[in-house]
């Protein structure tokens, strides 16, 4: 008998927005408890709630669920978007690893210094147009399938999608060269579930601003 | 029909260490090709074996295998050392990342300067005494059992195993205050698999080195300074 999986974090992106997409995706409902000052952080460690002191945490199943791959591998395994045996599954965590490291130059970028972040956006530029969509748009040109694996919805097209419309952020024009990957962000982001993510009012963050990086400080830092 | 799986690396530890370890509790016999020089890494960039220009890369199953977690998550569903349900699979993948995150603090310590070097031993120890060893001593106190997860071997025990041994490196009586854990570091280094990967001659490799760093340098072009998080 389990309600809906409650997820713990600041209120805003970092860690925790890979698991809001794909709780979404899958058409999971989940509430969220928002940490703002640092006693609520304390009183969750000394609870016992955050198994190596640190958030994301979701309690799913029973579980007080850490380690933000963790989680999102149980979700994917329990909703069906692992594909459909070990091989699939293999491609699809190398493909969401890949994305991953992408992803995490976008994660760091607000905690980075002002005079570093043109270069910082230089780099995620350089690396999503020379390493990570190149590989994406030629999987999806040679199988011509809508879907990065196994011609069925996966956590790989979750995360693709996520990271594309996070690097367009921040890069607008960066999917010029890569028409699959405009086709794909089309069809993705007309799936049903990730329509209704994508609009006004879902529990998608805004990217991450000024107050964003103070309430972390506030909150993490001793 | 499959020959030993290949694995690409440096001749050192780094990302492939993990790998090693884990195909060796298997009980899977491997070979390994070792990057030496920049022409070999960009025979590989060229020839798209490296699907994200990185390595480790792994060779398995038909399968050009890149990314460490992918690769160790194989390897793991494979030979059966993930648990036996989708829980102690996320049971596993909690404490692997916990060990994971661990160990990170330790790859970076061979390219760090003197002085950095230094602190980074201390942070180390702190981490491992405070934030990651007393849960895996709780876990197994709690249960009792030999095992950490579903009182079976798997890929949660080699990789506990493994960071133990490592951060004993940079502090030999850091797991003093952990008896379930000496306990436990005596039991799996007693399983045969695990016991002859640690005999010498086997392919396990040792504390990187200056050489090693120099290699991964020169064949990666890295040449920046490395700074601890």
């Amino acid at each position: 008998m389990s309600g809906k999986p409650r997820l713990t974090y600041l209120n805003g992106r970092g860690r925790m927005e890979s698991i809001r997409w794909l709780l979404a995706a899958a058409g999971v409902e989940f509430e969220e408890v928002f940490l703002q000052i640092k006693e609520q952080y304390e009183k969750l460690i000394t609870d016992g709630s955050l198994l190596f002191q640190q958030v994301p945490l979701v309690e799913i199943d029973g579980m007080k669920m850490v380690q933000t791959r963790a989680i999102l591998s149980y979700i994917a395994g329990k909703y069906n978007l692992y594909g459909k045996d070990l091989k699939e599954r293999a491609l699809i965590d190398m493909y969401v690893e890949g994305i991953i490291d992408l992803m995490h130059m976008i994660l760091m970028f607000p905690f980075s210094p002002p005079d570093a972040k043109e270069k910082n956006i230089d780099s995620i530029k350089d690396k999503a147009t020379n390493r990570y969509f190149p590989v994406f748009e030629k999987v999806l040109k040679q199988h011509g399938q809508d879907f990065l694996v196994g011609n069925k919805f996966s956590w790989a097209d979750v995360q693709l999608i996520e990271a594309i419309l996070a690097v367009e952020e921040k890069v607008p024009a960066v999917l010029s060269g890569f028409p699959q990957l405009q086709a794909f962000k089309k069809r993705m982001s007309n799936m049903p579930t990730i329509k209704k993510f994508l609009q006004p009012g879902s529990p998608r963050k805004p990217p991450p601003d000024e107050h964003y990086v103070e309430t972390a400080m506030k909150v993490f830092m001793k | 029909m499959a020959g030993k799986p290949k694995l690409y690396y440096f001749n050192g530890r780094g990302k492939m260490e993990s790998i090693r370890w884990l195909l060796a509790a298997a009980g899977v016999e491997f070979e390994e090709e070792f990057l030496e020089t920049r022409e070999q890494y960009e025979k590989l960039l060229q020839g798209g074996s490296l699907l994200f220009q990185q390595v480790p890369m792994v060779e398995i199953d038909g399968m050009k295998m890149v990314q460490t977690r992918a690769i160790l998550s194989y390897i793991a569903a494979k030979y059966n050392l993930y648990g036996k349900d989708l829980k102690e699979r996320a049971l596993i993948d909690m404490y692997v990342g916990g060990t994971d995150d661990l160990m990170g603090f330790i790859l970076i310590f061979p390219f760090l300067s003197a002085e950095d070097k230094e602190k980074q031993r201390a942070v180390i120890v702190q981490k491992a005494t405070s934030r990651y060893f007393p849960v895996y001593e709780k876990v197994l106190k709690d249960h009792g059992q030999d095992f950490l997860v579903g009182n079976q071997f798997s890929w949660a025990d080699v990789h506990l195993l493994e960071a133990i041994l490592m951060v004993e490196e940079k502090k030999s009586d850091v797991l003093s205050g952990f008896p379930q854990l000496q306990a436990f570091k005596t039991r799996i280094s007693n399983i045969p698999k695990i016991k002859k990967f640690l005999e010498p001659g086997s392919l396990r490799k040792p504390v990187p080195d200056d050489k090693y760093v120099e290699t991964v340098r020169r064949v990666l072009r890295m040449y920046h300074d490395i700074k601890a998080n």
